[in-house]
């Protein structure tokens, strides 16, 4: 699919392809070719999808569900991470998936999985309040990187791939110098969690971690006024962070009204604004941000809640994983006629 | 439900120590006295309990799912995230949640056949630690209540049910119902002493206020005794050996290196307390664990939850038979209910009374057993269901007590615990 950046148009987002499986759906990822889409499952499976064909194929090996999925640059290697803490390398493109790597990554949960710029370094956060940095060519343990006292739920590399920045439960976000696999400092996305002391937990954190194109902002998806977290009451929510030494302070974006729910992830445009997805008792949502502004310009209604997003390569396309078993494929374009 | 035994029948001027086994040898006119209160007992049951028998119930509030805990279903439609793991009971797997706890297996029983059709969160409170559903008029005193009452000595060194919770909370003393609010708990909100714990005066002069408060209440009582002016005595004498023995409340007694065993977290200092309050010589702890309520992520909650609850329970456990103390501690850890089996579109469980389980262990409990069974998807009890009465029925006969026992109430003679319920024979040892 192809289309002119000015027929871009996030308030004309429209479905394009829907795919389903059987179970309900925790993650998707497209491959960095834009060849395939990539779903986490609760029957612990990865399903993949061939764009083109449609042509669905099963990949099973984790003992748990898959939250965590990343493609290497050239497109060749789905990595996947699962609450058996294992990460796995799949070829993406074979005809029957099977694992070509598996390691025992994380005590407890793998949370987040992220491939570097130039394809060499696996970075992945754990449950066991580790960031991890592996070799993508042989599976080996280059760095662990403690610093986060709460489980880490997010990681992802700067463009440029010298950062790799961590994001946890509580909202602490930690740049980690890549070159030097040290922390360069600390950020603050504590807005988006609380501790609540009457039910006894923590809640909210980076659900969703993304860098700007230049690599100056960083983006943390997540909840706030978590009034009952045990109930799900709270709304959707983005955090902008200047990663720069003296940065401004943190902005906070936050729906036009009380929708009710999670910003499940957050991906930048290259049409310079925002897009999340969000899911809970409010129902599902893409919400469209522009950089300093408090409320959504766009939203478009989804019809399950939704729980995982991705841009496609051409930056047209939008992929959405749904607890009914459905990864939807939405065009950020007006509808053809017909 | 008033307690009305202004009455002055020899029941209640006989010690409570006519219903323990220890002293059976008071006979049979003195159990007889008894009989109206606890009553058709009489001379069978003067021999129901023993003395020294204690209670510790972990209460994981708001209800815990079963399938996190005690009946994992990995690998199906409604398993989850989590995976089973092996116990020291070789056979018997529990969730991943529990290592700690895993390994506390071989002192343990499991009961994974319980229906206790209640998913309301206030009934299945008063069902859980009654034994009974809820029905306008009647109110029924909790485990803690008839442990206080027929298992504590009268002059017990501290109050015979505490209760030690996340926060406040706290029932006024309605958990006795029948038996009178001396019977009820005493709340330790956060773990903290009871209020107004320390001294206000010199020894001198507190003891003969004291004095002064006792000649006027005995006099008072050869006229008016209720079983108000009962708790008032009682509790003033209770407060009285509280002010002695306020260290007990203090867990930073204990060495630094138990508090770090227990964890650094509420709940785990709340087990180290409930240890000292046991080894002190409290007959009943209870100890709410807050809060497993998860109708939205299930599964990182009770990924939060569970670790702690592991560590302080299985260090609790272990201690307790390490120390000597397990064989005569009845351990009980429950909930209002249990978690739906399906997964909502929050990543929660909602509530599931229909197919859930709760686990015992120590006092007349058979190490290692596991009782009752759910079908694949843990959506129904297929083998051996038991309901609240069951459970009820099986807590007291544990510790010694005749769950056929009698209250007399206005009257009329009501069974301790549920009629139409027994023990559940498998778990006893």
């Amino acid at each position: 699919m192809s289309a002119d950046p000015s027929a871009i148009d996030p308030a004309k987002t429209h479905l394009v392809k829907d795919l389903v499986h059987d179970r309900a759906l925790v993650s998707c990822r497209f491959d960095a070719q834009g060849r395939f889409v990539f779903a986490g499952s609760e029957d612990n499976s990865v399903v993949c999808w061939d764009l083109a064909s449609g042509a669905k194929t099963v990949l099973a090996a984790h003992d748990s569900w898959p939250h965590a999925l990343a493609s290497t640059p050239d497109g060749q290697t789905l990595l996947t991470g699962a609450c058996d803490g294992r990460l796995i390398w799949w070829p993406c493109a074979a005809e029957k998936p099977s694992p070509s790597r598996t390691i025992e990554a994380h005590a407890g949960w793998v949370n987040s999985v992220a491939v570097s710029p130039d394809g060499k370094l696996i970075a992945t956060a754990g449950n066991d309040r580790l960031v991890k940095l592996w070799s993508a060519e042989d599976g080996s343990l280059i760095q662990e990187l403690p610093g986060h006292p709460k489980y880490v739920y997010q990681a992802t590399f700067d463009p440029s791939g010298r950062f790799l920045a961590s994001a946890d439960i509580a909202g602490l976000v930690i740049l980690w110098d890549v070159s030097v696999r040290k922390e360069a400092r600390r950020l603050d996305a504590g807005k988006l969690s609380k501790y609540d002391q009457g039910q006894g937990v923590d809640y909210g954190g980076a659900r969703g971690l993304a860098f700007s194109a230049d690599g100056q902002m960083l983006f943390v998806a997540g909840l706030i006024e978590a009034s009952n977290p045990l109930g799900a009451v709270s709304n959707p929510a983005l955090v902008a962070i200047d990663t720069r030494e003296g940065g401004a302070a943190p902005f906070l974006h936050r729906p036009k009204d009380d929708l009710k729910g999670v910003a499940w992830g957050v991906k930048p445009h290259p049409g310079g604004f925002l897009i999340a997805v969000t899911g809970g008792t409010g129902g599902g949502a893409l919400l469209f941000w522009k950089p300093g502004e408090v409320n959504e310009f766009a939203r478009v209604a989804l019809p399950n809640t939704g729980r995982a997003l991705d841009l496609h390569p051409d930056a047209i396309r939008v992929a959405t994983a749904h607890h009914d078993g459905h990864v939807r494929i939405w065009s950020l374009t007006e509808k053809p006629p017909g | 439900m008033r307690c009305d035994y202004s009455c002055r029948s020899d029941e209640h001027v006989m010690n409570r120590r006519g219903f323990l086994g220890g002293v059976a040898g008071l006979g049979l006119g003195a159990a007889s006295g008894l009989g109206s209160l606890f009553g058709r007992s009489g001379a069978a049951s003067a021999a129901m309990a023993d003395q020294g028998k204690q209670m510790l119930v972990v209460w994981l509030a708001g209800g815990s799912s079963q399938l996190e805990t005690w009946d994992p279903k990995p690998g199906t439609v409604t398993g989850g995230p989590f995976r089973a793991i092996e116990t020291s009971v070789p056979g018997v797997k529990i969730c991943e949640l529990l290592p700690g706890t895993a390994k506390q297996m071989h002192r343990m029983a499991l009961v994974r056949g319980v229906n206790t059709k209640e998913d309301d969160h206030g009934k299945g409170h008063y069902l859980m630690h009654t034994g009974r559903p809820q029905t306008p008029g009647a109110e029924h005193p909790h485990l803690g209540s008839i442990a206080a009452r027929f298992l504590n000595p009268e002059e017990g060194p501290l109050p015979g049910y505490i209760h030690i919770t996340p926060g406040g909370g706290g029932l006024g003393g309605s958990e006795a119902a029948i038996l009178g609010p001396k019977y009820g708990a005493l709340y330790l909100g956060n773990g903290q002493p009871p209020n107004n714990t320390g001294r206000p005066l010199p020894p001198e002069a507190d003891a003969a206020r004291h004095a002064l408060r006792r000649r006027m209440n005995d006099r008072f009582a050869t006229r008016r005794r209720t079983a108000e002016t009962d708790a008032y005595t009682t509790t003033y004498e209770q407060a009285l050996q509280l002010m002695e023995r306020r260290e007990v409340f203090d867990v930073s007694k204990e060495p630094e290196r138990d508090r770090d065993r227990y964890g650094s977290h509420d709940f785990g200092r709340h087990c180290l307390l409930a240890r000292r309050l046991l080894e002190a010589g409290s007959t009943f702890v209870q100890v709410t664990h807050s809060n497993y309520d998860t109708h939205n992520e299930n599964f990182a909650f009770h990924l939060e939850q569970l670790g702690e609850f592991d560590q302080g329970f299985s260090t609790l456990l272990d201690d307790l038979a390490q120390r000597g103390r397990l064989d005569n501690t009845l351990v009980v850890v429950m909930s209002e209910f249990g978690r739906t089996p399906s997964i909502n579109y929050l990543y929660g469980r909602d509530h599931w009374s229909a197919a859930w389980s709760i686990a015992l262990a120590g006092c007349g409990i058979k190490g290692g057993a596991v009782v009752g069974k759910t079908n694949d998807k843990g959506t129904e009890v297929v083998d051996r269901q038991v309901g609240a009465g069951h459970l009820f029925h099986t807590y007291l006969k544990a510790v010694g007590l005749d769950a056929k026992g009698d209250f007399l109430v206005n009257g009329r003679n009501i069974q301790v615990a549920d009629p139409a319920a027994s023990p559940i024979a498998e778990l006893l040892a």
